[in-house]
């Protein structure tokens, strides 16, 4: 299943370490941020549910980008 | 500016002129020279400018990222400041928000100029109540089938047939054509058009989610998750770079040092740390991880105001290697409308003949049904039709008036066992044969579109070695279009399925590195859009099968666009290229001159923000193909 959430994030190379922590996150298949557009989609594991797993996401990204935002 | 930008600016200039104040009140000798003095007074312009880099590299800390750019700046200034370089180390933050600043508002500037482009979301909808009156209503609440009026100067929000009015449309929003599009009733008009001068009575045929402009949207809102090879290079890059630098600066801090103090010399430590601290300065890879999707994002924006929907900066690159072009001809290069050309042999008046097989054909959908008809220039009186019999792949035999009537090609002329003349010009050879006795032929054929030819020299400019034209046509139809096109290479008679196996063959044979791109109207093609490296779907306006299927969609079906296309390509291309090579030969060469000692930390702070706004600057460039 894949899904694209909106994000806030001010500089294009941290977005790029929220796409390596989303990446790392379990549950997660795949998952690209596209910095121009403020997006993130995501592709997740067969069974994984969604909501939790973006939980685990926006920690994820906090830990390495404290001023960033994904709307759920 | 948004809010947060604005309130960095005003920090920026109120550290500036702090620090110029302090600056000349020691130069001019008004304060005493006092370590302690200047350290207290320059720190108060550093924490106005830097309090929120020190927060969050203390943040970053906790959460272990020691290679945090924040922290890296943290580490740099501060450790400036302990060295008694109270003036760098302030300067050095003030000229890091500086960048950054000018890199927010940039990324600001442009998402808004390319959103300008693609403006053709509509916000409402008008819907007629029951009393005459006009009630707005969200488009995304309008079912199918209802009446909305699209007054002059408004857009048109859901796709749908005029059912009353006339007026003229502006598609530039949506093909980049300024030429505008005369509409009257029974017309089919598309989302995103703006309606110039009548009021239209427009029957909604789709949802608002499934109309065009919601479509191109969506397209074009999802472009750049496709990523392309450089965005992935920066992005691999930018995770080595900075560990990789930080790591030299640590070296560098230490190894000179000790080596010095083995050697009995001087150990010199702080003009080492000093030459490490610069490396730190210069270990952000903002430049290189901004400039590159700005730039693809510009050239997709750009592109899109044209006409051409890039599905993503991945396609953006391969379409700039396009050497290779095999397109379809029909409703590519030729308009795809049936023509006839001419009657021949005729055993009666040509009208005559031509009333006949008109009648005999007059229940097919067929195109050449529909062409004969036109020719004809009437309504077929179907009840002067008796016993038919269609034989697929060959005709139609009918009884017309009595007489049995049998429309068809040389197949069926041979089944019936009528001898017939075969037709020298090229074109689709329409046999009639009347009670078993040959009556001539009629010669249907298609028109080559206006700009075709210059569209095939234009693709030879644009880098395109060679072009190939595959059609399930005859050889002879094949062979005239190729000589109108100016002499293109050509292969007919293929079914669907032979273009792909023709495609696979040209792939394999393709020099490395080039890419082979397959031009077509999205109609019977996507198995070939999706085989070739690239697809290319032209005069997709209403054709959703296009947009699918392909990776570029030209808005309008000119040819002229894949040329175009090409160039824009080809200029985001040169840019991302320039921007790599700028950005990061700088940095090594900063990198170089400070551990030399040559370069001090201005040195590298003007290179280090200096690169990103070229860099950006450069980037912005992609937007503009209009002159492409």
């Amino acid at each position: 299943m894949k899904k694209s959430y909106k994000i806030k994030v001010d500089c294009a190379n941290c977005a790029n370490k929220m796409e390596q922590a989303a990446k790392k996150t379990e549950g997660v298949k795949d998952a690209v941020v596209n910095f121009m557009a403020l997006k993130m989609s995501v592709e997740f594991e067969e069974g994984a549910e969604p909501k939790e797993v973006m939980q685990r996401v926006l920690k994820a990204c906090k830990k390495v980008e404290d001023d960033c935002e994904i709307y759920l | 500016m948004n809010k947060k930008q604005k309130k960095v600016l005003r920090r920026i200039v109120l550290s500036v002129l702090l620090l110029g104040l302090i600056y000349a009140l020691f130069t001019l000798h008004v304060l005493p020279e006092n370590r302690w003095l200047e350290l207290g007074l320059y720190l108060i312009p550093y924490l106005v400018i830097g309090y929120d880099i020190l927060l969050k590299a203390a943040k970053g800390l906790r959460n272990a990222q020691p290679f945090d750019e924040n922290f890296l700046m943290a580490v740099a200034t501060v450790g400036a400041i302990a060295l008694g370089e109270y003036l760098e180390g302030a300067a050095v933050m003030l000229f890091y928000q500086i960048g950054e600043l000018f890199q927010s508002y940039a990324v600001g500037k442009s998402r808004r100029s390319i959103s300008a482009l693609m403006d053709i979301r509509p916000d409402t909808a008008n819907v007629a109540r029951e009393d005459g009156t006009l009630e707005q209503v969200d488009p995304d609440e309008v079912p199918v089938g209802t009446v909305i009026w699209v007054q002059p100067g408004e857009k048109i929000p859901i796709d749908g047939v005029v059912v009353e009015g006339q007026s003229t449309l502006d598609t530039a929003a949506l093909t980049g054509e300024s030429v505008p599009r005369d509409v009257w009733e029974g017309e089919e008009v598309v989302s995103g058009c703006v309606n110039l001068n009548g009021l239209l009575k427009v029957r909604t045929t789709r949802e608002f989610g499934e109309s065009t402009a919601s479509k191109i949207l969506d397209l074009v809102e999802n472009a750049s998750s496709k990523k392309s090879r450089q965005e992935n290079f920066i992005s691999r890059f930018a995770r080595v770079y900075t560990p990789v630098v930080c790591l030299g600066a640590l070296l560098l801090a230490l190894l000179p040092p000790l080596a010095n103090l083995l050697l009995g010399r001087g150990s010199d430590w702080s003009t080492w740390i000093y030459r490490a601290l610069t490396f730190l300065v210069i270990s952000c890879p903002c430049a290189l991880v901004i400039s590159i999707p700005l730039s693809f994002f510009a050239g997709i924006g750009g592109a899109s105001g044209a006409g051409v929907l890039v599905k993503g900066s991945k396609y953006m690159e391969t379409l700039s290697r396009v050497r290779l072009l095999a397109f379809d001809k029909t409703g590519t290069m030729t308009q795809g409308v049936f023509e006839v050309q001419g009657v021949h042999h005729s055993a009666m008046e040509e009208r005559e003949l031509l009333e006949l097989a008109t009648l005999a054909e007059s229940y097919s959908t067929h195109p050449i049904s529909r062409s004969l008809q036109r020719a004809w220039g009437g309504v077929p009186d179907k009840s002067r039709v008796g016993e038919l019999r269609e034989i697929p792949g060959q005709g139609v035999v009918a009884q017309v008036d009595g007489k049995s009537v049998a429309v068809g090609n040389d197949k069926l002329m041979a089944a019936l066992g009528v001898e017939a003349i075969a037709c020298r010009s090229a074109g689709t050879v329409v046999h009639v044969a009347v009670d078993g006795a040959y009556a001539g032929h009629i010669l249907i054929t298609d028109m080559l579109k206006p700009t075709a030819r210059e569209a095939v020299a234009a693709l030879k400019s644009a880098g395109v070695e060679r072009a190939v034209m595959l059609t399930g046509d005859s050889r002879s139809a094949a062979e005239e279009t190729a000589r109108a096109l100016g002499g293109v290479e050509y292969f007919a008679g293929l079914l669907p399925a032979d273009k792909v196996a023709k495609v696979e063959e040209l792939l394999a044979r393709k020099p490395k590195g080039a890419a082979l791109a397959f031009v077509g109207d999205g109609i019977n093609d996507a198995p070939v859009l999706s085989r070739a490296d690239l697809g290319i779907a032209m005069g997709a306006l209403g054709s959703d099968a296009a947009i699918e299927a392909a990776d570029v969609v030209l808005m309008d079906d000119n040819p002229l666009k894949v040329a175009k296309a090409i160039r824009i390509a080809k200029k985001c291309l040169r840019i991302v290229y320039e921007n790599i090579v700028f950005a990061i030969g700088v940095k090594l060469l900063c990198l170089l001159l400070g551990a030399l000692g040559l370069a001090n930390m201005w040195a590298a702070i003007f290179a280090d923000v200096g690169v990103m706004v070229i860099a950006v600057l450069n980037a912005i460039r992609a937007l503009r193909v209009k002159n492409l």
